[in-house]
């Protein structure tokens, strides 16, 4: 029998569709806040985190335009060829100075984890943007799991390296297996997550399926795609592009307008989607998360610690 | 050989001028409607990039191609690299309008950048070449004439090296180019110009 239930609410309480993408946007801009214990946020503190809402990037244009060297170099190769990586099963090896360490599966993660969406920045050290709604969980909460061990410092990545099912490989455009890493602040801080989807939606191979590293304030090769192993250490680990190219590519890489890529500025992006007349944005420092993880970085010269 | 030769004494040289023109219509048509993928401003600027090069590799391959395969492209030779600066040419306004965009920082990349400085060099190089295109410049700077048209050869070691230099990591395609161009270049150092095929 319907109408059992009688709705007191009308479609004046409706949230207007602006209101909403606001309140999307404190959780992605705040979702680091929110973490801290600063929940309650009203709209206009929010406004202090981005200074616009979010208009996330189509679905099409995240899918389509990827950089996933292991499937090839060109922008459209990733969505064309990573099809063929199998991904079930699939298990992350957490080692290091973890107290568990071991082959976590992802049942086992999932279960673990309670999943959030976040809808953040991203922006390639290419000097185009979007703008992502990710759903997965703060890494710290991955950290605990396997318990992280007084004196580990950093917390190093790899991606999944098949060569029958990575194309990309037959050539050494890269020191395979792709490695990245953080300093352990930087990986339990609560913006940092482990992407498990986009658009509600699991994550497409070519965006990095099933888990993917998301650090929103830092170039895109640093969020590292398709992880099978998490390293906990207390040394500096080495990451691909660093190892490739140390003058271009910093092990920080922190989103900088005012630190120029040797062969291109950093000062402005375009954004993806706006098509060919698209003008191009002002860059952010750390690209518009600078008031959740400046503290990070006080003290450093940033020009140098690129 | 003889055959090719024959059929192409028949093609008129305007063809190959439209023919080639057309592409560059075509994909700024494409990139306006979204069929070049959703960067198509990168898009269009490395496909205006690769033709000029592809067209940069087929100039240099005239003279070999006559000389080791008989087959005389001698009557498009002009053609071929007009169309070669004319998609440098587009290269450049897709790179300077919609993609840069910023006048200081046109400037700023041009000087700080070592592929854009080198990728401008080559472009510079080229404007005399195209403007000497004609018959009267031909005629009027006689012997002259040869000399300038020897630009070509770093224009094109130019245009190779501004590919490679922009890859990220190391990739194979800029390095073809690369090659390519090198080794048509080898071909005309006097040891090797009296081999001969046909």
């Amino acid at each position: 029998m319907a109408h059992r239930w009688k709705n007191d609410l009308t479609k004046e309480d409706v949230t207007p569709y602006a209101a909403f993408l606001n309140r999307r946007q404190i959780m992605a801009g705040l979702g680091g806040a929110a973490g801290l214990g600063l929940a309650g946020l009203t709209a206009g503190q929010a406004q202090a985190a981005g200074d616009e809402a979010l208009e996330p990037n189509s679905w099409e244009d995240v899918t389509s335009y990827c950089n996933f060297y292991e499937f090839g170099t060109g922008k459209t190769d990733p969505a064309a060829y990573a099809g063929q990586m199998t991904t079930t099963p699939w298990s992350v090896e957490i080692d290091g100075m973890v107290d568990r360490p071991g082959s976590y599966s992802m049942e086992q993660i999932l279960d673990a984890m309670t999943l959030e969406e976040r809808i953040y920045r991203f922006r390639c050290v290419e000097a185009w943007s979007m703008v992502v709604p990710w759903q997965g969980f703060e890494l710290a909460d991955l950290l605990d799991v396997a318990g992280v061990q007084d004196g580990a410092k950093y917390v190093a990545f790899e991606t999944l390296y098949r060569p029958s099912e990575m194309p990309g490989t037959a050539y050494k455009v890269l020191d395979w297996p792709y490695r990245e890493g953080l300093r352990l602040d930087e990986a339990r801080h609560p913006l940092t997550i482990m992407a498990t989807g986009i658009f509600g939606k699991p994550l497409p191979n070519q965006n990095g399926a099933p888990l993917r590293l998301v650090v929103p304030w830092k170039y895109g090769f640093k969020s590292i795609k398709s992880i099978v192993r998490i390293t906990l250490t207390d040394k500096e680990p080495p990451t691909s592009w660093n190892m490739a190219n140390p003058r271009e590519y910093g092990f920080y890489s922190n989103v900088n307008p005012n630190v120029s890529h040797p062969r291109w500025s950093q000062a402005s992006e375009r954004r993806i989607g706006g098509g060919l007349f698209a003008r191009r944005q002002p860059t952010l420092m750390f690209n518009g998360y600078e008031k959740e993880v400046a503290s990070l970085y006080e003290g450093m010269d940033l020009a140098r610690k690129f | 050989m003889q055959q090719i030769n024959t059929l192409l004494r028949r093609l008129p040289v305007w063809l190959v001028y439209v023919a080639g023109v057309l592409p560059a219509g075509v994909l700024f048509y494409q990139a306006l409607n979204g069929d070049l993928g959703v960067d198509p401003v990168k898009a269009l600027e490395h496909r205006y990039g690769e033709l000029a090069l592809q067209l940069l590799v087929l100039t240099l391959a005239v003279t070999p191609l006559r000389r080791l395969a008989g087959l005389n492209l001698m009557r498009f030779r002009r053609a071929i690299g007009l169309l070669c600066f004319f998609y440098v040419v587009c290269h450049l306004m897709v790179w300077l309008v919609l993609d840069v965009q910023l006048l200081d920082q046109i400037i700023a990349d041009i000087v700080k950048r070592p592929y854009i400085t080198i990728g401008m060099v080559g472009f510079v190089l080229m404007v005399p070449l195209a403007v000497t295109s004609n018959n009267m410049s031909v005629r009027r700077l006689g012997p002259k004439w040869r000399q300038l048209h020897r630009l070509t050869y770093p224009t094109a070691l130019l245009g190779a090296l501004h590919y490679v230099m922009l890859a990220k990591g190391f990739q194979l395609e800029p390095l073809i180019y690369l090659a390519l161009i090198g080794g048509l270049l080898v071909m005309r150092l006097p040891p090797l110009q009296k081999l001969r095929v046909v």
